[in-house]
């Protein structure tokens, strides 16, 4: 019963952590708010659905059951790309001023949104191709030619590789795969390959096999950007840009490369959870959405640049999902008194669970303004 | 002060290009009205008609398949030779709006339609809030709205012809054979719906029900739109039916919520084959494909149409449909109630010999139409006594009928189960009776 109630609560809780993960590192480490998250999660779950169909073609059918690792890798790049993109054509720009940030970021999550609905998504996946090779191919040159006059020239007719390998792979995938080839905004589905289907038992107590592998993908995912910026040379870069922007410029950081480093890490963790959101429900144009409001709320409480913050935050709100949500307060102390079983009854369902649990994280804000754990120290801004 | 002129000038700019481009696109539909004519030369005139539904937006997805149909039966219509009124064929032309999923917008686009178009019937709507939206607007300017789908009913308009179920023409039946003929009879049943109007609703009318069976409702739990976290649900499902192994669930779900709901509850082991067994209310055969027939096998729906009825009007509406819009598609319950009501629309204007709606309205009453379904005919209420049938989802997608009833179900606008209504009865034919009396 406890294990049953404390499973729930983690597997709600870690489908927030990792679709928040990446927020916490664009909202909370660089401060941009970036109202597209949510869109770069449903190009991770389509990147899913795309990864999906394309095993199932004759080449790659032995390997099937493997597609939702692939699409794990996969997915981080697809949306890392488009958040370098993002990040050098239109939040690059807004640095400093949020409130345009928070419009211009509405404006392309609505973009992204009616992309996926009017264009067939193997042209998109073409032109995702197309993207990583454009901006990827120039810096597998070495430095001499880098340093060479010709350069803009080798730039430039990369992007024409580029875009031909990008038409190339888009009729490619159009004609061999014809799920992908018409536009349409009719939601799509992930299935699960059949060994992450049905349930596992544990100390008695049967737990869904899609849940668990949520768990995992999120644990490894924090372990993965734990260590990244903490132990990489890069991460300590990050790191230090976060803390002293014009400090670390002077000692010879480049803060342009940290800045697109950091926003495609940030977005390719969106993508990763856009994979694992995939695996509960449907595949739409609206389902980031869905998640961008949690998201939010999980940084603001855990406290805006602090990890360890937002992974307690995302735990808690899952756990107090599950307990208000499924009535679980009463059969944990059965002969509570009558008005007060009454009122656990009256939120014991999941809609009142959220207004009741909105409430609790607003009074709570209200005490702690800053979150569970603020960030100490002199912050450059201020 | 240095912008200014440049405004103007870029308007003035952008104004000529404007009149050139209105002469252009004039140019273009002037011949191309004249290329209609040529082809369609036999009518005498035409009529315009609106339809109004989401093409934009959530609910795209589910009433982009009800435009499609209403054009096929304007089609249809026009190729027999029109709409004879008067001794004058009428072609059918229609305007279609976007509601945009955004029910003020519903509400607007009506408005459009009837005063700057003048069309004399609208055929349009879906979520129940978009007709609560636009009801207003059609009974201030005593138009006509055609709307097709089955909902909680407890409404019943001068100025609305309702052609979908109502809940003694889906919910009650289905309650009914749940309780008593399903392999779960006797168990306990669990609700579980969208947080909107029609769930709630229903789910009182079940509730009702119920009780007057002696049935037990062990738990409800609406699910926020947009929300697909289910798992406090399950845990809660579990809990309430997993002590007499098993039992009944109603959902009433809407969209893709159903996705995430039926792949978490295989997961979770709450399958036919462990004794829990889901009749919806929501899903029919556009939704089993879309979320997959391996997760809903061998659970059940309810409709008055299904694709696998075995009439020819039924195979030939499904194979029109298909030869129109490709082989992959398919119709289900919301779209025959939507080709169904331009039908009748057409027989009724006929009736009246003129497109007045005072007089259309005394003529649509009493229409009967041999629809896909079967025989079905418009009732003093407004609403279409048809049959219902049961079906069990089969696991290469589509229904297996289980169970038809013996002729038609008349609609009840008031639900005869929930105490509010009970006694109460709608019939527009007569000016003492009218929304709501007394029976």
């Amino acid at each position: 019963m406890l294990l049953d109630s404390l499973f729930n609560g983690v597997a709600i809780g870690s489908v927030l952590l990792v679709a928040a993960l990446g927020l916490a590192i664009v909202f909370g480490l660089m401060g941009v708010i970036n109202l597209a998250h949510g869109e770069l999660m449903m190009l991770g779950a389509y990147t899913t659905y795309v990864t999906q169909l394309i095993f199932k073609l004759p080449l790659l059918k032995p390997y099937y059951n493997a597609y939702v690792i692939v699409s794990i890798f996969v997915a981080f790049i697809v949306s890392g790309v488009v958040g370098i993109l993002l990040e050098k054509t239109v939040i690059r720009k807004l640095y400093g001023s949020p409130l345009e940030t928070l419009l211009a970021t509405w404006g392309v999550s609505l973009i992204l949104q009616q992309f996926v609905r009017s264009i067939p998504l193997a042209y998109g996946t073409g032109l995702v191709i197309s993207l990583i090779i454009g901006l990827f191919l120039p810096s597998v040159f070495s430095s001499k030619v880098k340093e060479s006059i010709n350069f803009k020239y080798v730039k430039f007719s990369s992007w024409i590789i580029a875009a031909l390998a990008g038409v190339l792979s888009g009729n490619l995938i159009s004609s061999s795969v014809s799920k992908l080839s018409r536009a349409s905004a009719r939601n799509v589905d992930v299935t699960a390959p059949s060994w992450m289907r049905g349930q596992v038992e544990i100390l008695g107590t049967a737990f869904p096999k899609t849940r668990l592998m949520i768990i995992i993908i999120t644990l490894i995912s924090v372990i993965a950007i734990t260590l990244f910026l903490n132990q990489s040379a890069w991460g300590m870069r990050i790191r230090a840009v976060t803390q002293n922007r014009e400090m670390s410029d002077c000692l010879g950081i480049s803060t342009e490369k940290v800045d697109v480093l950091t926003f495609g890490i940030g977005s390719g963790l969106a993508g990763v959870a856009g994979v694992a959101v995939s695996l509960l429900g449907s595949v739409g144009p609206n389902v980031g959405g869905n998640y961008i409001v949690g998201c939010f709320m999980v940084v603001v409480l855990g406290g805006v640049g602090n990890l360890l913050g937002t992974i307690f935050a995302s735990f808690g709100i899952g756990i107090m999902t599950d307990l208000i949500g499924a009535g679980r307060l009463l059969s944990i102390w059965p002969d509570m008194p009558l008005p007060l079983s009454n009122t656990v009854n009256f939120f014991a369902t999941t809609s009142m669970a959220r207004v009741m649990i909105f409430a609790l994280i607003v009074i709570f804000l209200q005490f702690k303004p800053t979150g569970l754990f603020p960030q100490k120290g002199r912050m450059v801004e201020n | 002060m240095g912008q200014l002129p440049n405004l103007n000038e870029f308007m003035r700019i952008s104004r000529r290009i404007l009149a050139g481009l209105a002469t252009a696109s004039l140019a273009v539909s002037v011949t191309s009205c004249g290329g209609g004519s040529d082809t369609s030369g036999s009518f005498d005139d035409t009529v315009t008609v609106g339809i109004l539904h989401s093409l934009s937006g959530t609910m795209a997805i589910s009433e982009s398949t009800l435009v499609d149909t209403e054009k096929m039966a304007i089609a249809e219509i026009n190729a027999a030779g029109g709409v004879t009124v008067g001794g004058k064929s009428y072609k059918i032309e229609y305007i279609v709006e976007d509601g945009a999923s955004d029910w003020p917008t519903f509400a607007e686009k009506s408005k459009k339609l009837i005063d700057q178009d003048g069309v004399p019937v609208v055929f349009g709507g879906w979520t129940s809030a978009s007709r609560k939206a636009m009801l207003p607007v059609y009974e201030s300017k005593d138009a006509f709205l055609y709307y097709p789908i089955q909902y909680e009913a407890q409404e019943c308009s001068n100025n609305i012809f309702y052609t979908g179920a109502s809940p003694n023409q889906q919910s009650e039946p289905a309650t009914d054979f749940m309780y008593k003929r399903s392999p779960a009879a006797g168990k306990p049943f669990f609700l579980v719906g969208s947080d909107y109007v029609f769930p709630r609703t229903s789910n009182t009318i079940t509730k009702e029900q119920l009780k007057s069976l002696g049935g037990k409702v062990v738990g409800e739990d609406y699910l926020p739109l947009g929300n697909t976290e289910v798992a406090p649900i399950i845990s809660k499902i579990k809990k309430a039916l997993a002590p007499s192994g098993g039992g009944v669930i109603i959902n009433t779900l809407n969209g893709d919520q159903n996705v995430a709901f039926f792949k978490q509850i295989q997961d979770a082991g709450i399958t036919p084959s462990n004794g829990y067994y889901v009749m919806n209310y929501s899903i029919a055969e556009e939704e089993i494909s879309t979320i997959g027939p391996e997760f809903l096998e061998g659970h059940y729906g309810a409709w008055n149409y299904m694709m696998s009825i075995d009439t020819p009007e039924s195979k030939k509406f499904a194979a029109d449909f298909k030869a129109l819009y490709g082989s992959d598609r398919v119709v289900a319950d919301p779209q025959e109630s939507a080709y169904n009501m331009v039908y009748l629309w057409k027989q009724a204007v006929e009736d009246a010999g003129t497109f007045e709606n005072s007089a259309v309205r005394e003529a649509l009453v009493g229409q009967t139409f041999d629809a896909p379904q079967g025989p079905v005919e418009v009732m003093p209420n407004h609403h279409l006594a048809q049959t219902v049938r049961i079906g069990l989802i089969k696991p290469e997608g589509g229904f297996e009928i289980l169970e038809e009833t013996d002729g038609v179900v008349f609609p009840q606008a008031w639900n005869q189960f929930e105490p509010s209504s009970k006694g109460y009865a709608c019939d527009w034919t007569d000016p003492s009776k009218g929304e709501r009396y007394k029976l």
